[in-house]
């Protein structure tokens, strides 16, 4: 190891501890979406410096002196403070750091997946044997055995001055094989609420919960598959972008996003192959009491059987009436399959990440 | 031992050979051929191969790491002053460029010896440099990285609280010793205590009659070698190490970095000096003695780099470059001296010849003598802030952007020298250690028109704060109102003293 490897490390070690000490403003503030596709998100930081006594606004006198052309009262040069000095650093941080960072700061329990399900991945294994392969990775033991047969076969080996010298045709080789194991995926459900009464803020709070969730869920599994859904009066399946943006309007009728939902589990994600996450956003108002009735019914009956944990939350809004939230509550008192929390702005969104994930389901 | 292949080490040799000719006085060079991603290494490490282990050589690695791989900038050489002259080449270098660095080194080389600002620098500050990292890896060793590092942060915010001059001159009056502050607070912090793995083992492992005992004797013998403060000082890194309550590893640090806090220092002083007289050298001795000719257009494109200045910036390069030139032409032409000065008659003067030829004798003497201030101060005439176009640019109070304000040679003068004062730092002074007869720090910013970042100011504070451990102000003004800062251990405060006398 070099001597500025260490070093790196210790500045690596510092920036991460920025990033958990800032963890609650980032989650709040930092938009980190990270870009599709991409392993690693970009968190702007504070300069990490160190303080001491040095000129403030304008430097040495609020001016300089500068070289080259111009009258007085042209234009001198760039800003100094816009180029360099003011750079915010960015700091790249993986995901499973991320991730990481979040379960440790939020005491996260790791994820159980609910029994060993169905979906087989290949593994490549190293344990046969062949007589061609890499020198690295030669088996001394086999190639000596082998050595050993073939001079003994031969009439070669003298007990008396035990020499074994391997030849080519003796050389043994560890090699892969392919080996089948059951691998455990996701698949996340996210429902959201677009009617008229979710407006930017909410639908804000939903996308940065939405990503916290996504990360840490993502750092459980090896396989996870991420479908979206919105719904007013009736639901439908969107892409991610669509996920994040549409605005409708009109009324709520939830079950329609849960049956929706059903139907997508019960045709590409059947629970014996799937861990299903489902969370359902929405600022609580439904359309009748009737259909909250019917989500109940929906929930208890099919969905709840066929998913991990269902969670949801409640972004405040100033048109919800937030009944939904207390009638999920009546209904599914104590089974731990079902969370629901109240997201009261930005801050509450690491309690409610909390309170969704703290179960470890 | 130097690395280099066989032909770059003939190239070395005739530089050296032609230095010499020049008149050039020189140590040893040594030349080693990295990799930028070695270069970018030891360039993080301020040029020493071997330093202490912190992580801020980790960010700066980093960053110039990523600079040269996205092309933004890229080290051609590097040399540190040190007897032999340890000089880093980087291995994708032109021949030609080789060649140009290999010059401009040996100029370095000759300034590192003979200008005086150096001449009480270690010249085995390799071997020194070497030393302080094993010093503070062993502390690291014994108590962990986090704490040695935290605290050598702290003395690093505070590394620019020296007293560059002191190196020059002997200060009237060593401080008394007097008695006044509460030495018994200070031992009990030097009292040595052993680790315990339980509470209730305490008081066997460190019983108290004995640390009672202890105590009062490192009283005892901070009263005898007390130095307090009889007059005001702008090297506290030295106060803190004398005076403050120090554990014997945090008062190594705070040598280690005061240490190489003054061994800098002189580098910082002589900035437009050092580079300007490096390439006078390099074009003297390209022009006249290393160049063929084959080499001269990609000579000319590699030294104009040097030399570019940007709109609204200053290229020490250039600035120095200029000066020397002008200088070697005056006094070959003996266009200097009363006679010159008072001649009035442009011609004339541009057409003054005694036939002196002093130019180069001139040259060594002002690189011998001269820093950053007294070289812009004594030879950069009107003449050469005309030709170089120089102007002073200030913020303009209506619009609030930058403009060029005039292009006066005296006003030019005088901002570049109030931009060179103390390294272009501001002046702070200690000015009381005993604030309030309560052991607590007292600092004053001597103030020139212009004020202190205040966020920085309050961390560094803190940082005081972490080595001292009594509250710590520092005096400065704002808007023209002396304000002082605070800093007791818990919060921040501000107290207003009243209205500044014009500076």
């Amino acid at each position: 190891m070099r001597r500025i490897d260490r070093d790196l490390g210790r500045f690596h070690d510092i920036v991460r501890g920025e990033v958990r000490k800032n963890l609650r403003r980032f989650v709040q503030q930092g938009d980190m979406t990270a870009r599709e596709g991409s392993r690693t998100v970009k968190i702007p930081m504070p300069q990490i410096r160190l303080p001491r006594f040095t000129w403030g606004q304008g430097g040495g006198g609020g001016g300089g002196v500068g070289q080259g052309e111009g009258k007085p009262g042209d234009q001198a040069g760039q800003e100094p403070g816009e180029g360099e000095g003011e750079k915010a650093l960015e700091v790249e941080v993986t995901l499973e750091e991320l991730a990481e960072i979040l379960g440790e700061e939020l005491s996260l329990p790791r994820i159980q997946p609910r029994g060993r399900k169905n979906v087989t991945t290949d593994m490549l294994r190293y344990r046969s044997i062949r007589r061609t392969g890499p020198r690295s990775l030669r088996h001394f033991k086999r190639t000596f055995k082998q050595a050993l047969r073939r001079e003994i076969l031969s009439g070669d080996y003298d007990a008396a001055h035990p020499i074994v010298v391997p030849r080519p045709e003796d050389e043994r080789y560890r090699s892969f094989e392919v080996t089948p194991v059951p691998e455990s995926s996701a698949a996340i459900v996210y429902m959201m609420d677009v009617s008229g009464s979710m407006g930017e803020e909410q639908k804000e709070i939903v996308r940065h919960t939405a990503f916290w969730l996504d990360t840490w869920i993502r750092s459980q599994y090896r396989n996870v598959v991420v479908r979206y859904l919105v719904h007013d009066a009736t639901a439908r399946e969107v892409d991610r972008d669509a996920f994040f943006h549409v605005k409708e309007s009109g009324g709520t009728k939830i079950s329609s996003a849960y049956q929706l939902c059903l139907d997508i589990l019960e045709k590409d994600h059947p629970v014996d192959q799937w861990n299903v996450y489902a969370f359902h956003f929405s600022d609580g108002d439904n359309w009748s009491s009737g259909d909250t009735t019917e989500c109940i019914e929906l929930l208890t009956k099919r969905l709840l059987p066929a998913v991990n944990l269902f969670a949801y939350g409640q972004v405040k809004s100033a048109y919800g009436s937030g009944q939904f939230k207390g009638d999920l509550d009546q209904a599914f008192k104590g089974r731990d399959d079902v969370a629901t929390t109240d997201i009261v702005g930005k801050d509450g969104i690491l309690p409610a990440i909390r309170a969704f994930l703290g179960r470890g389901r | 031992m130097s690395t280099l292949p066989a032909d770059l080490q003939a190239l070395a040799d005739r530089a050296r050979d032609a230095a010499t000719e020049l008149g050039l006085d020189f140590p040893e060079v040594v030349f080693e051929m990295l990799d930028p991603d070695e270069l970018n290494m030891v360039a993080a490490y301020g040029g020493y191969p071997v330093r202490y282990p912190h992580w801020r050589h980790g960010m700066a690695y980093r960053e110039l790491q990523k600079s040269y791989e996205y092309g933004l900038s890229r080290i051609y050489e590097l040399v540190i002053n040190n007897d032999p002259c340890y000089a880093y080449l980087m291995r994708t270098n032109t021949r030609l460029e080789q060649k140009l660095v290999m010059a401009h080194v040996h100029g370095h080389a000759d300034f590192f010896r003979n200008n005086l600002r150096f001449a009480p620098t270690d010249r085995r500050m390799i071997d020194t440099m070497a030393n302080h990292a094993t010093r503070v890896r062993r502390h690291i060793d014994r108590l962990g990285p986090e704490r040695v590092e935290e605290f050598i942060d702290a003395c690093l915010s505070i590394e620019n609280l020296i007293d560059p001059m002191s190196l020059y001159v002997r200060r009237a009056g060593k401080p008394e010793p007097e008695p006044e502050m509460d030495e018994d607070r200070l031992a009990a912090g030097r009292v040595r205590k052993f680790p315990v793995p339980a509470p209730y083992m305490e008081p066997f492992v460190n019983p108290k009659a004995a640390m009672e005992t202890e105590r009062k004797q490192i009283a005892e013998e901070i009263r005898k070698s007390r130095k307090n403060l009889a007059e005001p000082t702008r090297d506290v890194l030295e106060f803190l190490l004398y005076n403050a309550p120090l554990q014997d590893w945090q008062a190594d640090c705070l040598d280690i970095v005061r240490d190489e806090a003054y061994y800098f220092a002189p580098q910082a002083m002589t900035k437009i000096a050092n580079e300007g007289w490096a390439s006078f050298v390099h074009t003297r001795l390209m022009t006249t003695r290393l160049l063929d000719p084959s080499e001269i257009v990609e000579y000319a494109d590699r030294h104009s780099g040097t030399v570019v200045s940007g709109p609204g910036r200053l290229n020490p390069y250039a600035i120095g470059l200029a000066i020397f030139r002008d200088i070697e032409d005056r006094w070959n032409r003996g266009a200097h001296g009363r006679a010159y000065r008072e001649c009035t008659d442009d011609e004339a003067r541009r057409r003054w010849n005694t036939g002196a030829g002093e130019g180069m004798r001139k040259c060594l003497e002002v690189r011998r003598s001269c820093d950053d201030l007294m070289l812009i101060d004594a030879y950069l005439t009107a003449e050469l802030i005309d030709d170089l176009k120089l102007y002073t640019y200030g913020r303009d109070p209506g619009t609030g952007k930058l403009v060029i304000l005039d292009r006066d040679p005296n006003s030019v003068r005088q901002k570049l020298l109030k931009m060179l004062v103390n390294g272009g730092q501001p002046v702070i002074e200690l000015v009381d250690a005993n604030h309030d007869n309560r052991g607590e720090m007292r600092l004053v910013h001597r103030h020139e028109q212009s004020g202190l970042d205040e966020g920085q100011a309050r961390e560094t504070l803190r940082s005081i704060h972490r080595i001292w451990t009594r509250p710590v102000h520092i005096d400065t003004v704002v808007e023209s109102r002396i304000v002082r800062w605070s800093f007791d251990g818990k919060a921040d405060a501000t107290s207003d003293l009243g209205k500044a006398e014009p500076a």
